[in-house]
């Protein structure tokens, strides 16, 4: 649906699988980027000129659309940031750094993403904290009971996926922030997967930290969010210091910071970006996210119907339940399956999905990757499976 | 070398690839990685040298039909070579895939990959192997 708005699709076969990779971007974030250097380019809370006070206004206001998309409670607790790699590392270095003390144990699961992995691993090197890992079931979900088998008395997070980008498998965030918390435990959550394909209510489901990109939710790259709860964000320790954060400061070196979220955004933001963003929530919100959600569930069954057939494919996550499906073609490689496909212009992922230890979960490390999104179409799929059908021919067709 | 010969012979040492395998007795054989860090080939190579000759050659991994077929190819072309040998013979093959000049006789099989300077994505497919034998042998001469 809506495969009108983004003009990268019109007059093109391409098919466009690989939204867990990024998004493509609809007319309308393009222009609000392109009308911010055609028409009104300016820094943002440094001019006293028409054009700085209208963009000022705008990304203030972009703050407020994002508020009000995931359901916080103030508009301070939406810090723009490069991405989620981003807003993790900000988490991690500006917030738990300064919280935790060694021994003290990070839970995790082995299918997380590179950037809710690697800076868990820096701070224990550096900190002596633990990383642990919750254990998944037979079919490589989270959940509850072995939450709280992981838990100790010296637990003081909890940092997972809302949806993992390899298996594609739900949190049910809210029960998972319940038990959390009557442990005392915070929960840092990265919604880099689920933003664009689920709800997300920071206020219902409870989250302490949350992280995601724009060019996820197609926004532009380069731009994404860190949400936490006010109390918490005020005890974030700025990771970058200059200008645009701070009050004061004196040739002796006193320096007073700016109230959040300012204290969080040093230099000049990506103004384009934020204000792409702004655009690309508008949009989607006005879809629908459950909408949208709907239909993609909709269309991952009949993907995951169509490729049962085929019984010279191995799904891994057959019975997940996001719009991601990870396969293999039985004794073809996934990057040269991944070639094959462009041959077609059909775009896929191959690889291990910036998700390393995912490998020991299906024992299987390299897959080949179908994200979905609402512009994706049944038709897309069949053109899909007959192309793997002929898949027989792939040496002739790559070699 | 047509096409179809050259798929063939690509095909066959993917599918039947030669010297596959890590050695039973590791203790004997040098290992190096050899990964491409923009896709994702990764093997681990072993070689056994005694008194300045390839005496065997092992690898295991995963990577793509370009990266194992070239890796069956150029491995037992190294075998029983001198180290002296084994670098003429890997450095006309660099030169081959980099459309340098090369002396097409000394390449034999790996001459399937004559090409391949046309798809700049998959060099460090056919160089996989050869850049990982290359560090490892370093120095050893």
């Amino acid at each position: 649906m809506n495969r009108e708005d983004f003009t990268i699709l019109k007059d093109s076969n391409m098919v466009y699988f690989d939204n867990g990779a990024t998004t493509l971007k609809p007319d309308c974030v393009r222009d609000a980027v392109i009308d911010y250097y055609n028409k009104y380019t300016a820094s943002i809370h440094r001019g006293d000129y028409k054009n700085s006070l209208k963009v000022s206004a705008m990304y203030d206001d972009t703050r407020e659309i994002i508020r009000k998309f995931i359901n916080a409670n103030h508009p301070s607790e939406i810090i723009f940031t490069a991405g989620t790699t981003d807003s993790l590392n900000d988490i991690v270095f500006g917030y738990f750094r300064h919280h935790l003390v060694k021994g003290d144990e990070i839970l995790i699961t082995e299918t997380e993403h590179a950037s809710n992995v690697l800076p868990w691993f820096i701070l224990a090197k550096e900190i002596g904290v633990v990383v642990k890992y919750i254990s998944l079931n037979d079919n490589n979900e989270l959940t509850i009971d072995n939450l709280r088998n992981a838990i100790t008395d010296k637990t003081k997070v909890v940092s997972i996926a809302h949806i993992t980008n390899v298996i594609g498998d739900v949190r049910d965030i809210k029960e998972i922030a319940k038990e959390c918390h009557s442990h005392n435990i915070l929960l840092v959550v990265d919604a880099a997967q689920s933003i664009a394909h689920i709800k997300v209510d920071v206020t219902d489901m409870d989250i302490d930290f949350m992280a995601f990109s724009g060019h996820k939710i197609y926004g532009p790259t380069g731009i994404g969010v860190l949400y936490g709860k006010f109390n918490l964000l005020k005890e974030l320790t700025p990771v970058a210091y200059g200008g645009g954060m701070n009050a004061i400061f004196n040739k002796d070196g006193y320096v007073e910071y700016k109230d959040l979220p300012d204290k969080l955004e040093a230099g000049t933001p990506n103004i384009e970006g934020v204000l792409g963003l702004g655009k690309s929530i508008l949009y989607v919100d006005k879809i629908g996210i459950d909408k949208i959600n709907k239909y993609e569930t909709e269309l991952r069954k009949y993907l995951v119907d169509k490729l049962s057939e085929l019984d010279f494919i191995t799904m891994y996550n057959k019975d997940n339940e996001a719009a991601i499906i990870t396969f293999n073609i039985d004794n073809v490689f996934s990057q040269d399956a991944a070639i094959y496909l462009d041959k077609y212009n059909i775009c896929v992922r191959a690889g291990n999905h910036c998700a390393k230890m995912t490998k020991d979960v299906f024992n299987v490390a390299n897959t080949v990757r179908i994200s979905l999104s609402f512009y994706n179409t049944k038709e897309e799929i069949d053109l899909l499976v007959n192309v793997l059908k002929n898949s027989k021919n792939i040496w002739e067709e790559i070699l | 070398m047509d096409n179809d010969m050259k798929r063939s012979i690509i095909l066959d040492n993917y599918s039947n690839a030669r010297n596959r395998g890590i050695p039973d007795n590791s203790d004997d054989y040098i290992m190096i990685n050899s990964n491409n860090q923009s896709c994702i080939d990764n093997i681990n190579i072993y070689v056994k040298l005694k008194d300045g000759v390839i005496e065997d050659i092992k690898y295991e991994g995963e990577a793509c039909v370009i990266a194992i077929s070239s890796t069956s190819i150029i491995s037992s072309m190294l075998i029983g070579k001198t180290l002296k040998e084994a670098n003429e013979l890997l450095g006309n093959y660099f030169n081959m895939i980099e459309e340098k000049e090369y002396d097409k006789e000394l390449l034999g099989e790996a001459n399937v990959y004559e090409d391949m300077y046309k798809q700049p994505s998959r060099k460090t497919c056919a160089t996989l192997f050869a850049r990982g034998i290359t560090n490892l042998l370093k120095g050893k001469e």
